[in-house]
């Protein structure tokens, strides 16, 4: 006692208490203090920019969840089925929290395409948050394969016969596809070794996203918000402090999104769990229609849609790539598609042929829908291929408004 | 601000759409009578379930169903959630041998079940049960009344429809018998129900009705045993959030107040 008090009087100039006596040495309230409450962020930022910190509240409960399943959960093709039969009727508020995990996914994705879209739609990817978008497409990529091995590990009908599927499909890459189905499979149709690397993965790449969030969220704080007029701020005018602007705004998304997801856990949970899954795996028996989860449907549209199965899977890896390759692509100095005519309608045929491909996928391309499913995979690309680096040419002689603060109501 | 609108609206129907398509039932064998819709009490988003049904459903599959039919997931503790005492479940399950490893000479020993062992299983493998019942082992029970396509109504639909075929049926295998709600219209079990084939502890005339009503409930239990909290614990949080997204969104109101 009579230490810390005559410290106290050798540090006089010093305020006294714990956190400035953290901060000096590890500054994480001054940092939480610069980048959290007087964080200057663009003052009309609309109800889609919430979704960043919806996604990241999410992530969390979908870990903390996840943790509770997982130390319930046996990862063998004999003991997986029954043990998440046991998180859903024996393990005390176990249903509660899978049906949370399940829901969670598929809110997570949900809610990670209209950021991505709003993303495209407000050109957040230009000059200088190149790295921003890079960093949520790998975000994006990581978070498909998380979603994808967990939704194999309760090892019913849809999960096993969905890993079949994806098996096969990387069979069809010329020369190492075999080899290199079987490595990830540790056999020839999936079993205890794959079930085993899955669930793996599954935690392993969860943690992951986590740490990439990381990365996502220190490259948004480098460069700033974008915002819906695509403008910069010029001015103390233009921003407001984050906090209590957007911790208000974001707790009032966040309440909303939490209703929507209550409604799905509580009232409507056939809306994410698919009957045919409560079907223990037999890989005897074929599921009559094998169809992966809603995410994946737009994806499996394109799969389904082009004649060659390689080169289907060529297409439906590309759709991801090739955003990758859109900072570039877009050769307008306009970001906002509020001031881009063509643009603004180019996104919403996207937007179009996007959904339409995940009811192309639906019906396995078959009949009238893979004539559809065939013309959205062209628009598909060419919207980014085409489009975004020639439509500069044709959107001339606008002009954008002279600052945030004034252009509001443009 | 006419592309916000255009956006928003495409937005809302991306999220609408897949919702009309969720076409139910899509995967169904063979053509069969539709099964008519009745009236169960656990339907609907504050759906509950009638216990007094259940209970007396587990009757009709204790002395009926699970002759063959086999209910994996469930331990006799779960039987606790229809409204029995841990000492009636425990009665319950004493009544049953389970394998209970080996004695010291390495044989195998059978023990009275306690309420932490799952449903005791009708036949030893899946090959057993095949051979018994006409090459056609009887599905697990545990999730059937989600799983199997047409779900209460066509189970119930299925154990009240049994009746003479038509001129011209010929069974398609040995122990096939006629029902117009299975698929193809033939089903390996033969009519499990009859009039007072269950004493029911309740008085409960046990007609084959009675019997199919409460036996189709109980499985709507067993296959989505926490409907009832779920409905429940629903109600309050979604109560719960409305009042805060209130708070909320006048809190929000009046931060910006200012800079509006």
């Amino acid at each position: 006692m009579t230490d810390a008090g005559s410290r106290d009087t050798q540090d006089r100039q010093e305020k006294t208490g714990i956190l400035p006596w953290l901060d000096a040495r590890l500054p994480v309230v001054s940092a939480f203090r610069r980048e959290y409450v007087d964080y200057r962020t663009p003052r009309n930022l609309n109800g889609l920019w919430n979704f960043g910190a919806i996604l990241t509240v999410v992530l969390l409960v979908m870990l903390a969840t996840g943790i509770f399943l997982a130390i319930n959960y046996t990862p063998t093709a004999a003991g997986a089925f029954a043990s998440i039969e046991a998180i859903e009727r024996q393990v005390p508020s176990g249903w509660l929290l899978r049906s949370i995990h399940v829901t969670g996914a598929s809110m997570f994705l949900a809610a990670l395409y209209i950021h991505l879209f709003r993303g495209l739609y407000y050109g957040s990817y230009k000059a200088p948050r190149e790295m921003l978008w890079l960093t949520g497409l790998v975000l994006l990529a990581m978070v498909m394969f998380t979603a994808f091995a967990g939704y194999v590990l309760p090892w019913g009908q849809m999960s096993y016969w969905g890993a079949d599927v994806a098996g096969k499909a990387v069979d069809a890459v010329p020369v190492v596809g075999p080899w290199l189905e079987h490595f990830l499979q540790g056999g020839d149709a999936p079993g205890d070794v794959s079930l085993h690397r899955f669930f793996i993965l599954h935690m392993v790449l969860a943690f992951a996203v986590l740490g990439v969030v990381g990365v996502h969220v220190a490259a948004l704080h480098v460069t700033g918000s974008n915002n819906p007029l695509g403008i910069e701020p010029t001015g103390p005018r233009d921003t407001v402090p984050f906090h209590p602007y957007y911790t208000s705004k974001d707790a009032l998304g966040l309440i909303l999104f939490a209703l929507l997801f209550a409604v799905v856990v509580f009232f409507l949970p056939n809306v994410v769990f698919e009957a045919e899954n409560f079907r223990p795996a037999n890989p005897l028996h074929t599921p009559a229609d094998i169809e992966p989860e809603w995410y994946f449907l737009p994806f499996y549209g394109i799969l389904q849609s082009v004649p060659s199965k390689f080169g289907g899977l060529l297409a439906s890896v590309g759709a991801i790539l090739v955003l990758f390759l859109v900072p570039w692509l877009d050769r307008s100095p306009i970001r906002s598609a509020r001031f881009r005519p063509l643009y603004r309608v180019g996104m919403g045929v996207l937007v179009v042929c996007f959904i339409l491909l995940g009811f192309v996928g639906r019906h396995h391309a078959q009949g009238g829908w893979m004539i559809a499913g065939r013309i959205a995979v062209v628009y598909y690309f060419a919207h980014f291929l085409v489009l975004l680096p020639l439509s500069a040419r044709w959107e001339r002689g606008v002009v954008l408004p002279e600052s945030i603060a004034g252009g509001r109501g443009a | 601000m006419r592309g916000g609108v255009i956006l928003r609206w495409v937005s809302v129907l991306a999220f609408a759409a897949p919702l009309a398509d969720l076409s139910p039932a899509l995967a169904q064998a063979g053509p069969h009578d539709r099964a008519p819709h009745r009236a169960w009490s656990f339907e609907g988003p504050l759906g509950r379930f009638d216990l007094s049904a259940v209970q007396r459903g587990y009757a009709v599959y204790a002395q009926v169903c699970s002759a063959c039919h086999g209910m994996k997931a469930m331990t006799y503790g779960d039987l606790t959630r229809m409204g029995l005492t841990m000492e009636q479940v425990g009665r319950i399950a004493a009544t049953q041998q389970v394998p209970g490893g080996v004695d010291a000479q390495g044989d195998p020993v059978t023990r009275a079940a306690t309420p932490a062992d799952h449903f005791r299983d009708p036949f030893v493998n899946p090959e057993a049960a095949a051979a018994a019942n006409h090459g056609v082992a009887p599905p697990d029970q545990s999730r059937l009344a989600l799983v199997y396509p047409g779900g209460p109504d066509r189970i119930y639909a299925l154990l009240t429809g049994y009746r003479p075929p038509p001129p011209g049926y010929r069974p398609s295998h040995a122990g096939a018998v006629y029902n117009p709600y299975a698929s193809d219209r033939e089903i390996a079990m033969p009519p499990p129900l009859r009039d007072g084939q269950v004493v029911y502890t309740d008085g409960t005339p046990a007609t084959t009705a009675q019997e199919a009503r409460d036996v189709t409930t109980f499985l709507a239990w067993v296959a989505q045993p926490h409907l009832e909290a779920r409905h429940r614990l629903g109600a309050q949080v979604v109560l719960y959030l409305l009042f805060l997204a209130v708070l909320a969104f006048l809190l929000k109101r009046r931060v910006w107040s200012d800079v509006h």
